[in-house]
């Protein structure tokens, strides 16, 4: 493989990838279609949690306080947070368990790169599938909200390029980090930063529980981020804190994005 | 008896190796759990009112169905990849077969072993209960045998499915559609009775209500209020792991003798 040239290497985003990413995407799709279940199974997930902790545990919550401090349903607080918790968990799966059993054991990628395909393809296109998929299942989540009667504001719409934004930044910060785990105890580790993100992120009850320093932490972890953004556009209370969110998760996103893509070179092509 | 000891035996050895993994998924996962559902969430429930939780407080209400739960899930995991792993992939259990082990020891064997993980998890789990100051009872020390039982409720008959499996696709089915669902609508995080009321008897179905409702029973003393229910819990329970144990061993006699 020849170097690209220095202000490529500057900024490879730029030019990160290419068409044929899709074809990669259509091998995912045909070997999906043998276990479809397992597709059409990550929609229900977020949907039980919907229904036991937002309406079984929420009858006995009743209200909590919503971006900007004004009571809202508990229902209509966790369904945003369900959503992107959701999202970070699939993006997450595909992009540490499957992807390192790719990588290492099927060595699916060493037989694609003997393609005209290149490193940034495959990560490109692994996680353009992952998008797709997280894509469908937020798609589901949304109608069952609405149907639920928790679209109440038009900005709901743009939960679904939230959700995916969400699903890029942890996708491309997982792969990143699964070419650095050595053996299926590694992602151990990686449980041990999922997990309490998933619980302690105001993804279940508001922040103002928590002493100031602590909260401040917790603002910072992109999980919050995720579902702050997510909750403030159902809710319909938008500002220039959730525009931050975006970008800050765009920027883990690409990032994670070069740095899987380096690795991939120093890991199949040298 | 001593079958089931050497291959009890192979299981501790291979556990001696893997445990500092484990020691997360099983130790401090529910900790973290009970302390963000039960302190944080339950300071939001406390606040509207406990009449719907008979006066208990969230934490107290949770924590002895989350360590049914708890259980229910480490021991499905325990039931489907080490048995598929050592009749497809490993083939530890064939070469078991080949030495003077019978298929019930070995089948006996890993449910002993299962057992056994459930009962570790289990007694952290009640000491962190202890510790949260969530239990009313002496008798707590009861909810390790109960959640032993639970578990192996759940145990017993995956294994036994498990042993008639060659890829482990169908296990996300069960994990999607069987654990997840048990998990959150079995009385764990909200009482059965703010279900709609034809939704209720389908708890009774749940292995795992019986779990929660008996465990429940035992943290927080009420055992002797509803005697009857309670011994229809341990019967229930019982009579699962009796029978899906049964099935284990031909599962897993069927796969070894015929292949």
């Amino acid at each position: 493989m020849t170097l690209p040239s220095l202000p490529l290497r500057v900024a490879p985003p730029l030019t990160f990838g290419s068409r044929r990413a899709l074809r990669l995407i259509e091998r995912n799709l045909y070997v999906y279609r043998h276990t479809w279940v397992v597709i059409v199974s990550g929609f229900f997930e977020p949907l039980f949690y919907l229904l036991s902790i937002g309406f079984g545990l929420g009858a006995l919550v009743g209200t909590v306080p919503g971006p900007g401090g004004a009571p809202i349903p508990y229902q209509l607080f966790i369904a945003p947070a369900l959503l992107a918790s959701s999202s970070m968990n699939g993006a997450i799966t595909e992009a540490t368990l499957n992807f390192f059993f790719k990588l290492k054991y099927q060595k699916t990628f060493e037989s694609i790169l003997s393609t005209p395909l290149s490193t940034a393809d495959i990560a490109l296109g692994e996680l353009g599938w992952a998008l797709i998929r997280g894509g469908l299942y937020t798609l589901g989540f949304l109608v069952v909200m609405v149907v639920l009667g928790l679209g109440v504001s038009p900005w709901l719409a743009l939960t679904l390029p939230g959700a995916l934004l969400i699903s890029l930044a942890f996708g491309a910060v997982g792969m990143a980090c699964t070419s650095f785990m050595r053996t299926w105890q590694d992602f151990d580790l990686i449980q041990l930063v999922i997990l309490p993100m998933f619980l302690f992120s105001g993804t279940f009850y508001p922040l103002d529980s928590y002493p100031e320093p602590i909260r401040l932490v917790v603002q910072l972890t992109p999980l919050y981020q995720g579902v702050d953004m997510l909750r403030s556009l159902a809710v319909g209370i938008v500002g220039p804190a959730t525009l931050f969110h975006a970008v800050y998760l765009a920027v883990m996103g690409l990032a994670g994005l070069v740095v899987v893509s380096r690795r991939l070179d120093k890991l199949l092509l040298r | 008896m001593a079958g089931i000891s050497r291959v009890l035996e192979h299981r501790l050895v291979q556990y001696r190796r893997t445990f500092r993994s484990s020691v997360f998924t099983s130790f401090l996962s529910p900790l973290l759990f009970l302390t963000a559902m039960g302190l944080g969430l339950g300071g939001y429930v406390d606040r509207s009112g406990t009449a719907a939780l008979g006066g208990l407080t969230y934490l107290e209400f949770l924590a002895p169905g989350l360590l049914a739960a708890t259980v229910m899930q480490s021991a499905a995991f325990e039931a489907t990849f080490p048995i598929i792993g050592g009749l497809n992939w490993q083939r530890t259990f064939h070469a078991m077969y080949a030495t003077p082990l019978s298929p019930r020891d070995i089948a006996l064997g890993n449910l002993v072993w299962m057992a056994i993980r459930v009962a570790m998890i289990a007694t952290v789990f009640t000491a962190i209960i202890v510790l949260f100051g969530a239990a009313h009872s002496p008798l707590v020390i009861l909810g390790i045998p109960v959640a032993v039982l639970t578990g192996m409720s759940f145990a017993a008959p995956i294994s036994a499915f498990s042993a008639t499996q060659r890829t482990p696709n169908q296990f996300n089915v069960i994990f999607r559609f069987g654990i997840t669902p048990l998990f959150l609508f079995s009385g764990t995080f909200f009482p059965i009775e703010t279900l709609p009321s034809y939704l209720q008897p389908i708890a009774w179905l749940s292995p795992l209500w019986h779990g929660v409702d008996l465990t429940r029973g035992i943290v927080l003393g009420t055992l002797a209020d509803r005697p009857v229910q309670m011994l229809i819990h341990v019967i229930v329970l019982a009579v699962i792991v009796t029978v899906s144990s049964w099935a284990t061993i031909v599962t897993i006699e069927r796969r070894l003798v015929k292949g």
